[in-house]
């Protein structure tokens, strides 16, 4: 199954935060990392942010589970630029045959690396941590986006699991007809094609008759909405969003200070 | 409380020919309870759909006029609840009570009284779990009873039911039956259209009869309706309450043993069952929702690895491959012996066209393309499909669709057939021609296994039965 349910522990003191706040503060936190290619802001980030894991009630086992794949791509990442990096500058650290590694391809590589960490770990720390009901109901009236698109995408988001199951059936009853594509690859890409293929079209019409279902229950009739379950930004929120600047103007600053600063623009 | 006034309202989709319903004049006063029957086809969901305001002015032709309370039913949606068919694409929200709130939010309820509304509404239809109950977590009839609460939450004047049990088993259909006939009260006017009319009568106390080609045919109180109409009714494919299926039970001993189930299971879907399929048998597979029933039938059909022991072919079905399983045959071959019918049809198209659908069994196969015609064109026939060779298999009806799915397996001549459920919101007709087609096959030596709710399909064919109990054992 796709899982698509928050994991985290829902008491914990900034997981109870409003969504809009965690949203923004790992968008404030990740957008000041991005502004430098150096491997030490990214590296303290990290730091930072593996400190405050347990106060969303995420525990580091579970993060690890969650966050494999992107811990694989990082590795792979990581040897691709060391061997194939067109900068070969700097003292040299390995020589075996072909293969140079520098000082100066080490540091960019990890810096990258890094960076794509650092960045992409405030955001699994959010959906992990959220409802997306709560997400689209905060969204709706905390951010002002459009109720027709926070709950259009909440209700098709529901859908998602069943993706999963529906693609079995899919294959099995191609099996149960006699296609199958045996050893043969291009078979294999076009069997791949054709079930996705039938994927999308029921996926469609699942979509269209929930669309149905849901104008039926005079969704987006334009009648002014109420709600049901109120979502407050406040103070705590905005000391969350405001928290999470500093501590990312920390780390470039510290990176500043020890001189590896070096901007992603001039 | 809302009344309705059909003046020879009629639909026609945008880009159809025919009219989907037409020459329409009937009027449903406040309060009354009136069931809508008619052939597959009759347009029936079409005319819900407009009473609930859910045709576009500019998604097809109008004719005549329909109105709510004397409003246009798309400026009268708030006096108008609608359940559908099918659970899975109702409910919206992922927890139970804020589905039932979703209706209330949308009509500009004040917070204060949505929650108070909403448990009303969950106790109306005796829905039996608390409002943070994830939907994801329902059976199906307990999903239908919630979109019911969804449905009469806002108050609705008039309600809409479109089949909404029409995908359940017995125990779910009948809760939601009992909700319904519970949560209704002297204000709310129904409509509800169902195939299972015997079910449907204790709700109503008016059957409205919709004419294939147009108009009312009958209208009145059910008795009347019914000794009036009766043959005809059924002859069109309605369910009339009373009227049995002559039964076609196996006339000769069963054949060949075909295959074998040796403490067959997929734990934990399906605890191991042993069983044997023979030929020129029909065994019906029995047992409540989440007995593992559709789980049997995929490892029966080699579309499943067994989790658990073992499915073995014998000899007569699969000559010089008895000793592989089914589930380790290449497709062509598995479609040459065992032919496997889906709960869904639309799972099992694969082409463009039902002519097309047809063939690729065959042509797979390799059977020569003078032979792959032959074949096509006698399930066409047989299947009152001919008509339809070059429409393409999503567009069909329910009826025509299952017709498609059977003869699709059907079509690489397997000697056993594994059916999930295949007379699953039927009208009349299609039911009675599955059971013929059912028959012939099993007197012409194939083996049938049926996996199935349905008493009256078990009674009218079946030779065998196996019942599952939750834990899934026989």
């Amino acid at each position: 199954m796709i899982s698509v349910e928050p994991v985290a522990r829902p008491g914990a003191p900034l997981a109870r935060r409003n969504p809009v706040a965690k949203l923004a503060a790992a968008l404030v936190f990740s957008l000041v990392l991005i502004a430098t290619l150096d491997p030490v802001a990214p590296a303290i980030a990290i730091a930072i942010e593996l400190v405050v894991l347990p106060l969303f009630g995420v525990r580091y086992r579970m993060l690890a589970r969650r966050a494999w794949p992107l811990l694989a791509s990082a590795g792979g990442i990581l040897v691709t630029l060391v061997l194939f990096a067109a900068d070969r500058s700097g003292r040299v650290l390995v020589e075996a045959g072909p293969i140079l590694v520098t000082e100066g391809v080490l540091l960019t590589a990890l810096g990258l690396v890094l960076r794509m960490l650092a960045v992409a770990l405030p955001g699994i720390l959010v959906f992990a941590t959220t409802d997306p009901t709560d997400l689209a109901d905060a969204l709706i009236q905390n951010a002002k986006a459009p109720a027709r698109f926070a709950i259009g995408a909440l209700a098709a988001f529901r859908l998602v699991p069943l993706l999963e199951q529906e693609w079995r059936m899919i294959s099995m009853a191609r099996r149960a007809r006699g296609v199958d594509a045996g050893r043969n690859p291009v078979a294999k890409v076009r069997l791949f094609v054709s079930t996705a293929f039938a994927l999308l079209v029921g996926a469609i019409r699942r979509g269209t008759r929930l669309a149905v279902a849901m104008d039926a229950r005079g969704f987006d009739a334009g009648i002014p909405r109420t709600v049901a379950r109120r979502q407050r930004f406040t103070r705590a929120d905005g000391l969350l969003v405001a928290g999470a600047a500093v501590l990312a103007g920390a780390a470039l600053a510290v990176s500043v200070a020890l001189g590896t600063f070096r901007p992603l623009i001039g | 409380m809302s009344g309705v006034v059909l003046r020879g309202f009629g639909w026609r989709h945008a880009g159809r020919k025919g009219w989907a319903v037409r020459g329409v004049d009937l009027r449903v006063e406040r309060g009354e309870r009136v069931l809508l029957l008619g052939a597959s086809g009759a347009g029936k969901s079409t005319l819900l759909a407009a009473l609930a305001g859910l045709l576009p002015e500019d998604s097809g032709e109008q004719e005549g006029t329909v109105e709510i309370d004397g409003l246009d039913p798309r400026k009268a949606r708030e006096r108008v609840g609608i359940v559908f068919q099918d659970p899975e694409t109702q409910l919206v929200m992922a927890r139970c009570g804020d589905d039932v709130a979703f209706g209330l939010e949308n009509r500009g309820v004040p917070a204060e009284e949505i929650w108070p509304r909403v448990d009303a509404a969950l106790r109306r239809v005796g829905f039996p779990y608390h409002r943070d109950r994830p939907t994801a977590a329902l059976s199906g009839g307990e999903q239908q009873r919630l979109a019911l609460a969804g449905a009469l939450a806002p108050r609705p004047g008039l309600l809409l039911l479109d089949e909404p049990t029409a995908n359940l088993d017995p125990a779910g259909a009948a809760l939601v039956r009992q909700a319904v006939a519970d949560a209704l009260d002297a204000d709310t006017t129904l409509i509800l259209v169902e195939h299972r009319v015997a079910e449907a009568l204790p709700l109503v106390d008016r059957v409205v009869v919709l004419e294939a080609g147009g108009g009312v045919r009958a209208d009145g109180p059910p008795d009347t309706v019914f000794s009036a109409h009766g043959d005809a009714l059924a002859a069109a494919g309605v369910w009339v309450p009373g009227r049995t299926v002559s039964p076609r039970h196996a006339t000769a001993p069963p054949g060949d043993r075909l295959l074998t189930a040796d403490r067959l299971g997929l734990p934990p879907r399906l605890a191991p069952v042993d069983l044997e399929v023979r030929a020129g048998e029909a065994l019906a597979v029995l047992g409540p929702n989440g007995a593992g029933k559709s789980t049997l039938a995929l490892l029966l059909g080699g579309l499943l690895r067994p989790g658990a022991g073992t499915a073995t072919a014998t000899a007569a079905l699969a000559g010089q491959d008895a000793g592989t399983p089914p589930h380790r045959w290449r497709a062509p071959l598995l479609a040459r012996r065992i032919g496997s019918v889906f709960q869904d049809p639309e799972h099992q198209f694969v082409t463009g066209t039902v002519y097309d659908e047809l063939a690729l069994g065959p042509r797979r196969t390799g059977e020569p393309e003078a032979a792959v015609r032959a074949t096509v064109d006698d399930l066409l026939d047989r299947l009152r499909l001919a008509r339809l060779a070059g429409a393409n298999p999503y567009t069909l009806s329910g009826g025509e669709a299952r017709r498609l799915s059977v003869a699709t397996a059907l079509a690489t001549a397997p000697r056993l057939l594994i059916c999930d459920e295949p007379t699953f919101g039927q009208d009349r007709r299609t039911w009675s021609e599955l059971v013929d087609l059912f028959a012939e096959l099993r007197d012409a030596g194939h083996g049938i296994v049926a996996v199935t709710h349905d008493p009256d399909f078990v009674a009218a064919l079946a030779d065998r039965t196996l019942t599952l109990d939750r834990g899934g054992r026989p």
